[in-house]
């Protein structure tokens, strides 16, 4: 396979840098400090003391017993994410970044966020080095993840509401890059997902490799052989893309990104961009996009926040046309079916988003062999989905309770 | 096909160079009130003394732009404008006109349209030059090519955070005129610091013969003398958009636009 991106920063036909040429030489900028930094002895020690010492890495490979079990197919291991600081793999990415922000001299920190995982991840490791944090926010996304915008709030960051467009993750990147624009100087723009102008999709992946690097010694040490199939949820792919590419190389290896259905893909109402989308140019990058005939941008559709996205990193448009992944959906309610199923039988709450990876293991894990295994990214933890879970169940949170 | 450079956007310098003149450039967004009013504003300019006239294409995502901008954008969304509504729109206006007209957009709804068929089909309209905001020199091959064979400028942008180098790089690309943003910023929020652009202006003008157009934070005419005095071109975009979206109907936004446009357009002629 070919090192990937090129150093236009395509992948293939997709990624590249699709900019107002105002942001052309901050991207530049930030390739060439990237360059530097990432074969620097001294950064990476840096950072592997962040994520041994702050971050909790490794992060557990939990083998899913009464699951598998429950499924009769497949054996499920479950690499934790859950477990780390911040509870998501969106850390991992942040503390990479922040390190980069200060090699650069730059003293402002801003990020978009869609749940909030990653603008809360963004707002840790800006509060670990002392730097000021901005997170922008779709106003719609406020809404629905309060808890996480209350974190961001209690680590110092200032959350900035955005009103425009369908006012959720994609317009919060708007807003970002615009921030972007007009400070560019002194600011570092924190991208949460692998997409983006080049070189965020390679800069990202790399940071989030270390998902599969993990994975991939701890699953050989168990199970003295390799998975036979991977599996992790897709909104922008920043999970999916850290956990499928250390695996990238081997032969026999399934690769499956799990997209948001949403109400269905039929109903209009998904966020599956490689599923029912067409390439397109969308925040700097060239991948698949949900977009009418016209060009203009779809609105996306999950109960997820953090899939709720119409675009998708260009590296996985890249991997679905070349036949070395394959993309597949979850609706909203075989989400929270599998969030249900996983809680009941191995006791642990996964994020929405999470559970559309979850949902898919439920479907696939009966059609294997029980001797075949399947590797999840359990990406994130469902504490701040719960007030979303008990209103589409019909409960109510109570509060102060013995 | 050879490569050709258009003749009305190339003649339009040349003729506002021997009256010493910078060209006022208004910026309108097609379809903010409907196509009608934009057909009708478009007059108005033109009789107001534009030079060349930026047609804005409306996107979803307009992630350059300011929110003055952005407002227009869906406006003209939500009013059903479309790219092939707007060139039928230019096709009409040059039974009228030969002011020059500059699309202005961003690259999916272009890209969307098919890159050969834009050519053609803007070429065909009597579309002069295209400026693709998210489309660097460094991605835009895609379009250029095409373009250049229909005969439509394709207009790059420069900032003040352009290095030499990286002014180099556009200009080996660029057609038309070179529209220098002023601000490092979004569409109509920061004013123009005019030493800033002196300096840069004088920059790009060693690497280029082609015109010098400035836009982003024009608002005044006193401003606008200003860059007229270092620059070749002066657009105006924002501030068009605010009065558009201020009055109360299209008659009302046509006579406030005009009275704007005379006053920008008297700003861009030197004094003597």
């Amino acid at each position: 396979m070919p090192k990937l991106p090129d150093r236009a920063g395509h992948f293939g036909e997709f990624g590249g840098r699709w900019v107002s040429e105002t942001l052309m030489p901050a991207l530049f900028e930030l390739e060439e400090a990237y360059a530097k930094i990432r074969r620097d002895p001294e950064f990476k020690r840096e950072l592997k003391q962040l994520l041994s010492e702050y971050v909790g890495r490794p992060t557990p490979l939990t083998h899913a017993r009464r699951l598998s079990d429950d499924l009769g197919g497949a054996q499920i291991y479950l690499k934790r994410e859950d477990l780390c600081h911040t509870g998501a793999h969106k850390i991992n990415n942040t503390m990479g970044q922040v390190l980069l922000a200060k090699r650069m001299g730059k003293t402002r920190i801003i990020a978009e966020t869609g749940a909030g995982q990653h603008g809360v991840a963004a707002a840790t490791a800006s509060a670990y080095f002392g730097l000021p944090c901005e997170v922008f926010m779709g106003a719609e996304d406020v809404k629905r993840q309060a808890l996480n915008v209350f974190r961001m709030k209690l680590l110092g960051a200032s959350v900035r509401e955005v009103h425009s467009g369908s006012r959720t993750l994609k317009d919060a990147m708007n807003e970002a890059l615009r921030d972007w624009i007009t400070n560019v100087a002194d600011t570092f723009y924190m991208i949460g997902s692998a997409a983006g102008p080049h070189p965020y999709p390679m800069l990202v992946r790399d940071l989030q490799s270390v998902i599969g690097q993990e994975a991939r010694r701890q699953i050989l040490a168990t199970t003295g052989r390799l998975p036979d199939v991977l599996i992790a949820c897709v909104g922008g792919g920043s999970n999916a893309i850290g956990l499928f590419h250390p695996f990238l190389g081997d032969p026999g290896i399934r690769a499956v990104g799990v997209e948001a259905a949403g109400l269905g893909i039929d109903s209009g109402h998904h966020a599956a961009t490689l599923t029912a989308g067409k390439p397109g140019v969308l925040h700097g990058a060239r991948s698949f996009l949900l977009q009418d005939e016209l060009g203009q941008v779809q609105e996306a559709h999950s109960i997820s926040a953090g899939l709720d996205y119409p675009g998708v990193g260009p590296e996985h448009s890249y991997l679905r046309e070349n036949g070395l992944a394959t993309y597949v959906t979850a609706t909203d309610d075989q989400a929270l079916d599998a969030l249900e199923k996983l809680a009941r039988t191995e006791g642990i709450i996964a994020a929405l988003e999470t559970s559309h990876a979850l949902a898919h293991t439920i479907r696939l894990a009966p059609t294997l062999g029980r001797d075949k295994t399947i590797l999840v990214s359990l990406s994130g933890r469902g504490d701040k989905d719960m007030e979303t879970v008990a209103r589409v169940r019909g409960d109510k949170i109570v509060g102060e309770t013995s | 096909m050879s490569a050709r450079t258009n003749r009305r956007i190339a003649s339009t310098f040349q003729r506002l160079r021997t009256h010493d003149e910078a060209a006022f450039v208004p910026f309108l967004m097609a379809g903010d009130g409907g196509l009608d009013t934009t057909a009708k504003l478009l007059d108005e300019v033109v009789d107001a003394g534009a030079d060349v006239i930026e047609l804005g294409v409306p996107f979803s995502d307009p992630m350059a732009d300011g929110p003055a901008l952005q407002r227009a954008a869906e406006r003209a969304l939500a009013a059903g404008t479309t790219l092939p509504g707007i060139l039928d729109l230019v096709v009409r206006f040059r039974r009228r006109s030969d002011v020059p007209i500059v699309l202005f957009g961003y690259a999916n709804p272009f890209l969307a349209f098919g890159p050969n068929e834009l050519a053609r089909a803007a070429a065909t309209a009597g579309v002069d030059g295209l400026l693709c905001v998210d489309m660097p020199p460094d991605e835009a091959d895609v379009l250029r090519e095409p373009l250049r064979e229909n005969g439509v400028d394709m207009i790059f942008l420069l900032a003040p955070t352009s290095t030499p180098k990286r002014i180099q790089r556009v200009l080996k690309g660029a057609a038309g005129f070179v529209y220098f943003v002023s601000v490092a910023g979004v569409t109509g929020v920061k004013a123009a610091n005019t030493e800033a652009i002196a300096r840069i202006v004088g920059e790009i003008r060693g690497q280029t013969r082609l015109p010098v157009g400035v836009g982003f934070g024009i608002t005044k005419p006193e401003q606008a003398s200003a860059v007229a005095a270092m620059a070749d071109a002066v657009v105006v975009g924002s501030e068009i958009t605010r009065l558009v979206e201020a009055a109360p109907d299209t008659d009302a936004a046509v006579a406030q636009v005009g009275a704007f446009a005379r006053e920008m357009k008297q700003a861009t002629i030197r004094p003597r």
